[in-house]
């Protein structure tokens, strides 16, 4: 039986650790959803400066990179995914 | 020089008074000048840890109000010449203290002793912020649990935003058998997460709950938390000692050689 749970099951110490990753990238963080719109509509704004882009479907989010920062911690990284409509402006 | 070391942790239960009752009796024996502070007003734990609760008379709140000179509120230790205790008020709250007294009262302290050891209470209300206003270096306890490590990342980050910039950490209670079996983070998983420099790994080792009944911190003595707070003492004292191995999970074949041939995982480096 040993075997059988050796294949399927990820050691409860693996998802202790992921858990943990993700859970102190939005500790870290300490941003509210609120913030996050505020911040993801400056984005916009500026942006639109330059070239045509699609608000609606835009987003943003805050996860945890593959990199790490200069103090050897693992850091948190914006994302942002912003759908361009027309190059020119 | 002298140097005030404040225990923290976050969560509570995860080792706070006894890291700071051995930590501060392991560098007495060492002949260093050691005064450890209980900082958790109205919970107070370090006296009977360390022994110490039939001897208080006067306490930390009673020396930042003026009821007593600083000398009268420290307690002798039993063994150690130049240890000792500044017990926390039974009956008072956290709120009755501020950050500037603590400051006052460690730096006055300074010229007395080595070391200053406070010990920190749970949490990161106003208890915690006086334990670390006059605090030079930090030392962070955890345990390999999720829920430690994430309450330990907070107080990280609470110091830095206090400028307290030198901070290590301590993993208390790591049991070998979880970790080999892989259902308990490595020392190794807990540094990557927090990314504090390691001061010490101490075994979950049914000698501390032994010792605390007793009221006789272990430290130095034969057994694996024994030595794992020595060699602590020894890393404060600039010494460098290498860390106990205290096993990491076995890779997968090995396991399956293990449901083979019961023993051939026995053998332990400590």
């Amino acid at each position: 039986m040993k075997l059988f749970t050796v294949f399927r099951r990820k050691s409860s110490r693996q998802i202790a650790k992921d858990r943990l990753k993700i859970l102190l990238i939005s500790d870290r963080v300490n941003c509210s959803p609120e913030m996050m719109e505020l911040i993801k509509n400056d984005i916009a704004q500026v942006i639109s400066k330059y070239m045509k882009i699609d608000t609606s479907s835009m987003e943003i989010q805050i996860s945890k990179s593959g990199k790490s920062g200069g103090n050897g911690k693992i850091m948190p990284m914006l994302y942002a995914n912003i759908p361009i409509l027309d190059l020119k402006s | 020089m002298s140097e005030v070391i404040v225990v923290t942790s976050g969560k509570g239960g995860v080792g706070k008074t006894t890291t700071s009752a051995n930590v501060g009796t392991g560098l007495a024996e060492m002949g260093k000048s050691v005064v450890l502070i209980d900082a958790d007003i109205g919970l107070r734990n370090l006296d009977v840890v360390m022994g110490l609760e039939n001897r208080i008379v006067y306490n930390l709140v009673d020396v930042i109000e003026g009821n007593c000179r600083l000398k009268q509120a420290l307690i002798k230790d039993k063994r150690h010449a130049g240890l000792f205790l500044m017990p926390a008020a039974q009956t008072r709250d956290k709120n009755c203290i501020t950050p500037q007294q603590m400051v006052k009262l460690t730096d006055n302290l300074r010229t007395q002793f080595d070391y200053i050891i406070l010990d920190c209470p749970a949490g990161i209300e106003q208890g915690f912020q006086n334990a670390i206003a006059g605090a030079d270096h930090a030392i962070v306890v955890t345990t390999p649990e999720v829920s430690a490590i994430r309450d330990a990342d907070r107080i990280i980050g609470l110091l830095e935003a206090n400028e307290i910039k030198k901070a290590d950490l301590v993993v208390n209670r790591l049991r070998q058998d979880l970790v080999k079996r892989g259902e308990m983070m490595t020392v190794d998983d807990v540094l990557d997460i927090l990314g504090l420099p390691l001061l010490g790994v101490v075994p979950d080792d049914e000698n501390v709950v032994i010792a605390t009944n007793q009221g006789e911190p272990l430290v130095g003595r034969n057994n694996l938390a024994g030595k794992a707070f020595y060699n602590i003492c020894c890393r404060l004292e600039g010494k460098e000692v290498p860390f106990m191995d205290l096993g990491r999970p076995l890779p997968l074949w090995t396991r399956f050689a293990g449901l083979f041939r019961k023993n051939s995982l026995q053998e332990e480096r400590v």
